[in-house]
Parts: structure tokens; sequence; C-alpha cells
């Protein structure tokens, strides 16, 4: 039972394993180089091994045509001595098996195996059957077919045998001996036989090496890619598993770190932006249902607190009017009543805010609306010695606007500069003008679309808080995306690649790939090609394509002509913002503040401001302060 | 032996129902409180009363299902409803369900008087009503007209604006106007919040609740002039504001429309 369970396991084990990609990857490319290394090497091996055959058996011919041409004296003169001397001699030689001379009947005449002299030899043995096969000799033999493999005994070293046939010649039957007939073609047969054993050794030992190569190479591209899936595949899919199983458990703030470039990399970086953008979402989820609490919770307050102040008034009034006679009571109880009035004002706000209602635009005086925003946090800004400068313009038009909203948003931005500059004391100082500017660098483009409709805006890539444009651009063999600052004439663009100066630039749709440049027009700057983006229901924003020239036009902004505007400057000497906060101070939920804010503050005001179609523009030097500019349309 | 009272105050909080009491008595009123709805059902079948002013959060028997109780037990006596949760939406479902006014707490003495002489004066002109049933007491909205409780009117007129002014009961229901205090050109109204107010000849203010969200166009000037135009002529003459409505699909719902009166 024991032993099946293990043997389950191992089973188990091997499918688990074979279930992995990096295995998987190993498996199919190991296969493949066994295939191609062990063909090869196969191949490599036995076109060796030929050559060196090849080489032995030219070698035993030659050998067989000089111990013929040796003895072909002795045959003349039939001096058997002389030709049994010479064959020993030769067939001393330690690489040299036999070394024979067979006459037509098959009866070995020489031999430098003494023994063999005289026996017969079948005509089917090893060294006849060549020409002896069909019955009849054969007179002429081809080279290869002359030489032959054998072995003399089951282990013994292999033999190669070299036959020669000894042709009768003129010289042969008319010499003195008549030993024989004309008619004879085939008067006898050299045979030389050569041992194969250091040929043999070679051989095996190229196989081996042949082998041992094989199987290095192969362990080598097996170990190099398990090195690289280790590396490329393993670490980021496990890196990949352990964040999404971190995101499982809840963990949003998980990101992947070193995502590297290639797919896997894409995929995590993808996977950071996906949980980057379930963070954001959770955090407005639960941002709005904070403050959909926050709301129910003020709505109760409010409740909770109307009555009481409910007692407070109506006695105090009901006081009032009874003591009608005593002026000095009177004045008392007015101050009663009229801060109980102001606590009512307050809880009435209260639950306005719990309502979120709509902008209710009418036609208001902002001097009037900051100064109840500072009637509002004057006791604070008491509190730390913060002096409010007020340069107000008394001829001031009215603006549009929703009055409650803007006076949140003066409260807010005179809270924060109030809590920048601390209990040390300072200075507020709030400018309001009429202005009329240029549409350039104050009109901002809200919606771009291509010829095809799609959408050009990009709010992952902000500029100065705005969404920008997002165009793909193609430029030499480089593509990459450009993002232009969405405030007409302003040109803060992001440049995604680098562009090459030389080389021609394309602009494209990044959704569709239509192209935006406007073959009809040239940039009457530079003359080099303009781009057309189409901003639906206000016409066509044109820009020169061409980097570093800024030439931009709106015709239908244009000749609108100087736009007027309210300027509230709210200027504080509190402590300031960091450069690196402030792209980020209009963001939801930035907030430096820590437990003591929403972060939600500026991006509330952000809001409003964008609503009434106005500008917020924050300057700020730290341990100087920090001016925030509004301007509301008119 | 049934006592007489002009008022019945109902809130949970005693403080509220002393005080309503006092300033009631120095108006040289009778009060008496109860502090919750049961028993003020309880006192209502005992005591006779012209008037209920009655709080909308109260434990088991809220306002809301107080006002429908009484309208099922046929008591006829109007209701004026107040509250600390004081929302445009309580004020506007107040008055949807019968309320005669709505008082958004705190108030002061001033706002409760007020009110109570408007409710104790919609009590006369109901008591006359009945008691000479075929007698012409006020003049209803035209047919086509939508109403804010028995407040403000309003009529759509074909360019999409509405015409906005106060019911021939309301204004019976305050007797002599003194003056009327409007709102601006451009500003905003809110369903439910204060759009006019009322001066009479007593001293009093009245409020009168806006019957739509919109931006006001025209003020009748007219009538800012000559303040008896409201009395004389409420459904035509006697408008207050021209306005463009915002929220009108989802507003019309909580209004009454004029031609129920009439079946």
């Amino acid at each position: 039972m024991k032993k099946l369970g293990c043997a389950f396991k191992k089973l188990w084990v091997l499918k688990t394993m074979f279930r992995k990609i990096g295995f998987k990857l190993i498996f199919i490319v190991g296969i493949t180089a066994i295939v191609i290394i062990g063909g090869y090497t196969y191949f490599n091996l036995k076109s060796e091994t030929n050559i060196l055959l090849g080489e032995v058996e030219r070698h035993a011919l030659e050998l067989s045509e000089a111990v013929k041409n040796s003895t072909r004296h002795g045959m003349m003169l039939n001096q058997r001595e002389m030709i049994h001397d010479i064959i020993n001699t030769i067939g001393k030689d330690p690489a040299i098996y036999a070394l024979r001379v067979f006459n037509k009947d098959g009866e070995i005449i020489y031999s430098n195996r003494l023994e063999d002299i005289g026996k017969m030899l079948d005509k089917y043995a090893e060294s006849c059957y060549a020409c002896h096969a069909a019955n009849k000799p054969l007179e002429k033999l081809a080279i290869n077919d002359r030489t032959r493999i054998y072995r003399s005994e089951q282990d013994s070293s292999r033999i190669l045998g070299v036959i020669n046939p000894i042709y009768n010649e003129r010289s042969c039957y008319e010499a003195e001996c008549h030993a024989h007939p004309t008619s004879a073609k085939v008067l006898g047969v050299l045979d030389v036989s050569i041992h194969l054993k250091d040929i043999d050794k070679k051989i095996g030992d190229n196989e081996m090496h042949g082998l041992i190569f094989a199987l290095i190479a192969i362990s080598a591209i097996g170990l190099i890619i398990a090195l690289f899936v280790k590396r490329w595949v393993d670490k980021p899919v496990k890196e990949l598993v352990n964040a999404t199983n971190q995101v499982g458990l809840g963990n949003l703030n998980y990101a992947i770190k070193e995502a590297g470039t290639d797919e896997l990399g894409i995929l995590a970086q993808s996977f950071n932006n996906m949980t980057k953008k379930l963070k954001d979402m959770q955090m407005q989820i639960f941002q709005s249902e904070k403050m959909a609490s926050l709301g129910q919770l003020a709505a109760g307050v409010a409740h909770e607190i109307n009555n009481p102040l409910t007692g407070v008034l109506t006695y105090s009034s009901y006081l009032l009017k009874r003591t009608k006679d005593n002026p000095e009571m009177q004045e008392d109880l007015n101050v009663i009543v009229r801060e109980t009035m102001r606590s009512r004002e307050i809880v009435k706000g209260l639950l306005d805010f719990a309502r979120q209602s709509t902008p209710k635009k009418s036609s208001i005086n902002i001097n009037e609306i900051i100064d109840r925003s500072i009637g509002v946090v004057n006791n604070q800004l008491k509190l730390n010695n913060v002096v409010v400068e007020k340069l107000y313009d008394e001829n001031l038009p009215k603006v549009t606007a929703d009055a409650n909203q803007m006076q949140q948003v003066f409260m807010n931005l005179l809270v924060n500069a109030n809590d920048s500059i601390g209990r040390n004391g300072g200075r507020i100082s709030i400018k309001t003008s009429e202005i009329s500017l240029p549409p350039e660098g104050v009109v901002t483009i809200k919606n771009a679309v291509c010829e095809k409709n799609h959408n050009l805006m990009d709010n992952e890539h902000k500029i100065e808080g705005l969404a920008s444009i997002k165009l793909k651009i193609k430029n030499g063999g480089k593509e990459g995306f450009i993002y232009l600052d969405p405030v007409y004439g302003r040109h803060k663009n992001d440049y995604g690649i680098k562009i090459d100066k030389g080389k021609p630039v394309n602009i494209v749709c990044p959704v569709c790939d239509i192209s935006l440049i406007d073959k009809n027009e040239k940039c009457p700057q530079c003359g080099e090609e303009i781009y057309k983006i189409k901003i639906p229901n206000d016409g066509y924003l044109r820009g020169c394509a061409k980097f570093n020239d800024h030439w931009q036009k709106w015709d239908i902004v244009d000749s609108s002509g100087k736009r007027k505007f309210v300027e509230i400057i709210i200027k504080d000497t509190g402590c300031g913002i960091p450069k690196e906060h402030l792209s980020k101070i209009f963001e939801p939920f930035f907030s430096t503040k820590g437990q003591k804010g929403t972060g939600l503050g500026l991006s509330v005001i952000w809001g409003i401001i964008e609503i009434h179609n106005g500008t917020i523009n924050v300057e700020s030097e730290v341990g100087k302060g920090t001016t925030f500019t509004i301007r509301l349309p008119l | 032996m049934a006592e007489k009272y002009d008022i019945l105050i109902v809130d949970d909080e005693q403080v509220i129902i002393d005080s309503v009491i006092k300033i009631a008595s120095m108006e040289g009123f009778s009060a008496a409180g109860e502090l919750n709805a049961h028993k003020a059902l309880e006192r209502l079948q005992k005591d006779k009363f012209k008037l209920i002013v009655c709080d909308i959060m109260m434990p088991e028997i809220d306002g809301f299902q107080f006002i429908n109780e009484i309208e099922r037990r046929k008591i006829d006596i109007p209701i004026i409803i107040t509250t600390g949760y004081s929302t445009v939406e309580n004020a506007v479902q107040s008055l949807y369900q019968g309320a005669i006014g709505f008082i958004p707490k705190p108030f002061t003495t001033d706002e409760l008087v007020s009110i109570i002489h408007r409710g104790l004066n919609y009590w006369k002109l109901l008591k006359s009503r009945t008691g000479t049933k075929s007698e012409f007491v006020y003049v209803p909205c035209p047919a086509k007209y939508y109403r804010l409780g028995y407040s403000a009117w309003m009529n759509l007129d074909y360019d999409g604006t509405v015409l906005v002014g106060a019911t021939d009961l309301y204004t019976k229901t305050i007797n002599t106007i003194k003056k009327i205090s409007v709102m601006n050109i451009d500003d905003q109204t809110v369903q439910g919040q204060t759009c006019a107010w009322f001066e009479t000849e007593e001293n009093l203010t009245h409020h009168l609740l806006s019957p739509l969200s919109g931006k006001i166009i025209l003020v009748n000037e007219k009538l800012i002039s000559n303040p008896s135009l409201v009395e004389k002529d409420p459904y035509f003459e006697g408008w207050i504001y021209r306005y463009i409505p915002t929220e009108y699909e989802y507003e019309i719902k909580k209004l009454i429309p004029c031609s129920s009166d009439r079946s």
C-alpha cells in the first residue's frame, strides 16, 4: 500500500513537473538537441570511420601490390625459396595478420604462417567468396570488392583482407618452367590480411569522444535553457503568481518590481497598472462610502444639535420679547440669539454638504463670497496670528457661479494657507481683479478626437493636472507617444520618444493609426507639415508637427478674441509646497497632512473650478509661501 | 370632560414642547404637548385641538406616519411639521403628505408665532367651510396648475419656463399682506426652500417655499409695488416669479395637480 502510494506520488511529481513550462521547454529542446547532435555525431563518426578504413584499405592494397611486384621475379624464375623469404620477411610485421598466395585451386602455396602452407581453401571461404559467388570465377574484380573485413575467430580483433589476383602473363607461360598453361587467366591470388586492432581502437575512441561531446552539448543546452527559463520565465511568473495571490488577499499595495521589458515584463506592468487602478477605484468607493456615511453622520449630528439649539433659540428669543423694557439685558440676549442663529447656519451648511448639491449658479459677487469665507474661518486664522490682507477690486463684475461651492473653495484655500503658516503667524493676501487674456495659455482642450472619432484625451498622462492629448508618433523606424499640452498655446508637451530631427515624422491616432498630418497645409512659420486634431463642436486645432516649433492655431477660439475673467489670487507666507508635490496636489486623495486630511480638499476645489469652466494654478516656493490663482470666466 | 386647546405639540424632546407652550401662551394661545405619536393620538380622542405641531423624527411612529394616521382617522386638524433633520426633501415630503406648513428647527419665536398664526387661520377657514358647506371660502388653483402642499403653485408654460405664485388658500391664511420680499433675477431656487417672504400687518413674516428648483428669470414688479395683487388675483396677475426649472421631471412628482381639488 505504502509502495503504491509512493509510486502515485512519484507519478504525481512527474506530472506536475511535466506541467511546468520550463520542463516542457527543456524536454522539447532536449529532444531536438538529441536528434540534431546525435544525428550529426553519428554521421560524422561514420564518415571518419570510412575515411580511416579507406586509408587502411589503400595501405593494404599498396602493400599487396608491393608484395606482388617484389615476388614477381621469384615467380618468373620459379625460385620458391626466395618467394618464401620475401613473404616471411614482410609477414613479420605485427600489423599483418596473414600474407598468403593461393593457386587457382585454392591451395595455399606461400604464407607467412608456415602451418597454412599446403592447406586447401574452400571456394566459399572468406577470401574466395567475392569471385566465386557465381560459381564461375570472375576474372576481373573492382578494387572495392577485393577487400573484406572479417574476424578470424569470434572474439579476435577485426581483420581487413585484400585479395590481389595474379594474372597469367606472356612471360609466365613462355617461361622455361612451363608451369602455367596459356589458357589460364588467373594463376593465383595474393591475399593480404591486416589487423584492424589499432584502427578499431581509434574508431572506438572517436565514438567515445563523439558521444561525450554530444552528451556535454545536450546537457549544456538543457542547462542554459533551464537557467534562462529560471531567470526570465520562472522568476517573473513566480513573482506574478505571488503578486496575484497578494492582490487576491486584498493587498492592493503590492507592486511587481523590476518588471523588465519582455512580454512578461509588459504583463507585470499591466498587472501593476491594474492593481493601481483597482486601488484607486477601491479608494474612490471607499471615499464615496466615507463621504456618504459622513453625510449621514452630518445629517444625524445636525438633527441632534438642532433640537437643543431650538431650546436655546426659542427661549432666548422669547426672553428677548419679554424684556423689551430692559435694554441692557436685551443687548446680551441679542448676542445669544445672534450666535445661535450662526450655529443654525453652520448646521445648515453641514446639511447642505450632506446633500452634495449640484451647482446652483447665480450671479454672485466674489468679494462678498470671500468675505463670507473669511468670516467662517476667522477664528482659526486669529489663533495662528494670521493677518488677512484684502486687495479687492471694488468694481469687480459679478460672475455666474454657485455661491456655496465658491465659498467652499475659498474656505478650503484659506484653511490650507492657515495650516501651512502654522503657529508663528503670517500673512494671507487676497487680491481680486478683472482681467482679459488672449485664448492662448488659457483655454483648455477637454475633448479631442481623430477623424474616426477615437478619443485622444489621456487621463493617465496628465500635464499640470490636466488630461493630455495622446498622439502616436512615427519617426524613422521608431514609434512612440507624445502627450500634447491640453492648454492651447502653452506647449508643455511630453515626448515619449526621442525625436530624430533628420527623419520624417508622422503623427497618427493611437487607436486606429489614421494619420493626423494635414497634407494640404504647411506650417506658416517653418514650412513643415502640420497636424490637425478635431475638437468636437469647436472646429480643429492645428499645430506644427516639427519638434520645437510651437505654432498652433485654433480658429474658433482665436476668433472669439480676448476673454474676460475674474482673477482671484490668494497668497500666503506659509511653508510652501515642494516641487515634487506641486503636480500632484490637485489629485484626489493626495495629502501631506496624514490622518488630518482626506486629501480631497484641493481635488474638490479643482472639480468646482472645472465645473465653472475656470482655471486654478499654483505656484510655490518652499519656505516662502504658496500662491493660488483662480480665474473664473465672465 | 374634553378640554379645549389651540395647539397640540408632539415632540420627543421636552424642551421643544416647553418652549412651544411658552411661546404660544405668550401669544395668548393654549397648548398641550405629548412626547410621542401614540400618546398624541390618544390625546386627540380625548381633547379638542385646532392645530398640531409635530416633529418628524420620533420613536415608533414618525411624523409622516402620524400625518397618515390623522388622515386615516379623518381628524380634521391642520398639521405643521417641524424637524431638526431640516432638509428640503423633508420639507417637500411634509407638504406633499398634507401638512400645511414646515418649520425647520431651530426656529425663533417670531418664526414659530408666524406659522402658528397661519395654522390657526387655516383652521378657521376649515371651520367656516364645514359650517356652511356650499359657501365659497377660497379659490382653488386652475386645473392645469400644480401646487406644493397648500402654499405655492406653479404652471408650466409652452416655452418650458414656469410661473410661480402663492395659492389663494395660503394668502387667506396670512391675512393682510403688507410687503413681499423676493429673491433676485438670476438667483437659484431650490424646491422646498424659502423663495419669498410675506410681511403682514401683524408684523409676522411668512415664508413661501419654492414649488420647484430653478433659475429666476423674471420677478413680478407690479406685485412688489402692490402686494395686495396676490390676494386679489393669486393665479394670474398675482404671480411672483418666472423660473427656468432645472429638475422639473423629478420634482413634479412631489407636487399635487390642482385638477385633483375639483373632484
